[in-house]
């Protein structure tokens, strides 16, 4: 397997397309705005981002193991470090790193220093209970779940809220057994 | 130091400075939320013009911001006042900070004197998309149409703008061409200032 490290997601980046960052930000805003006047509740709005994200996820999934080659990963801890540094790496191209582990290892936080949906964006009084970045826990969740594993996926920390990072706390509920789609009379 | 992470402390988007748009995100990353945009306002509609509606109207959005931030950033808070002075800055400026190119071309109507076109090839936001037949003629580009609408209202310029699929000889795909309709006041205001 190839080291995995911040150079391992540098180096995809550096391969793949990409397009201007705003482009991004400002679509991204464009549909957070959308479901706000369309849903009304910003709890509504809150699941629905994470919807969005859940369903992007599952299909990202396949685009990261394809071109970042990596086998399976040993424990969740190597999962987590995935994530950070080179999922986050090569498709917005933001480093990302883990932190905050539990006793068990089956709970971490991911700390984004720099992300690329919030530029220019600041929360308005009425939308104090938005998690602007809540398709970014979608996405996680997503994924990881077309991996076997079941996680629930928290933000602990929030700069749109004051706080001095962004940190989503990652929870492995459980790990599926994995199940072939036949059976062996089949 | 070593080990210290260069957390930064929050500050008002104001208090910031403003970025100088070089940064990147992958095409994918574009691509997937896209396509969620589409695939949310499709739950929402009932058919293909309102769809396309909506898909301008997220791209207004979108423009209206666009011309502020360049406006600010690259023209010392001043912007195009004449017809032409805009359709440029939107087929060069515009388009190259949002797509990293210049627009393929920008023509002037043969009928309508108040026409324009701006067409592409391939346009970004259509690259993985492919439009299955019941949906006939609609065009993810009425996104990118709404862009341009959103740029030239607020620079004053108010219009009507579609996107449209132009098959193309010997091109399996057609081009899109975002179709620039001006309001009246606009070509009348052109025409006062000679």
């Amino acid at each position: 397997m190839a080291p995995a490290g911040p150079r391992f997601g540098d180096a995809i980046f550096a391969n793949v397309e990409r397009v201007n960052a705003e482009l991004f930000t400002l679509t991204y805003g464009a549909i957070v705005r959308q479901l706000l006047t369309d849903l009304e509740e910003v709890e509504e709005v809150n699941k629905q981002l994470d919807q969005m994200g859940y369903n992007i996820g599952i299909r990202l999934i396949d685009e990261f193991l394809a071109k970042s080659n990596v086998s399976r990963c040993v424990d969740f801890k190597e999962t987590a470090e995935m994530i950070a540094k080179v999922g986050f790496k090569m498709f917005l191209g933001v480093s990302a790193s883990v932190t905050n582990w539990d006793a068990d290892g089956t709970c971490c936080g991911i700390v984004l220093e720099d992300n690329p949906l919030v530029d220019f964006v600041e929360l308005p009084d009425t939308c104090q209970g938005l998690y602007y970045c809540n398709i970014l826990s979608g996405v996680i969740r997503g994924a990881l779940e077309m991996v076997s594993m079941k996680t629930e996926i928290t933000w602990v920390r929030d700069m749109l809220r004051g706080d001095d990072a962004f940190e989503l706390q990652v929870k492995l509920l459980k790990q599926v057994p994995e199940e072939y789609p036949y059976k062996d009379d089949e | 130091m070593i080990g210290v992470s260069k957390m930064k402390p929050y500050t008002n988007v104001l208090d910031r400075p403003l970025s100088k748009g070089k940064l990147e995100v992958s095409l994918s990353a574009f691509a997937f939320l896209f396509s969620e945009l589409v695939q949310y306002n499709q739950t929402q509609v009932d058919n293909i013009a309102e769809l396309e509606r909506r898909l301008e109207d997220a791209g207004y959005a979108v423009g209206a911001r666009v011309l502020e931030l360049l406006c600010h950033r690259d023209k010392g808070n001043r912007r195009e006042t004449r017809l032409l002075g805009i359709l440029s800055f939107v087929h060069s400026t515009v388009w190259k900070v949002l797509f990293g190119k210049v627009a393929d071309s920008l023509e002037k109507g043969t009928e309508h004197d108040d026409e324009y076109m701006i067409s592409e090839k391939e346009l970004l936001v259509n690259r993985f998309i492919s439009i299955p037949k019941d949906m006939g003629t609609f065009n993810c580009g009425a996104f990118v149409a709404g862009i341009v609408r959103g740029v030239l209202d607020s620079a004053g310029f108010p219009a009507i703008v579609t996107a449209h699929f132009v098959p193309m000889d010997g091109q399996q795909r057609p081009r899109t061409t975002i179709l620039i309709k001006f309001a009246e006041e606009v070509l009348q205001r052109e025409a006062r200032l000679g």
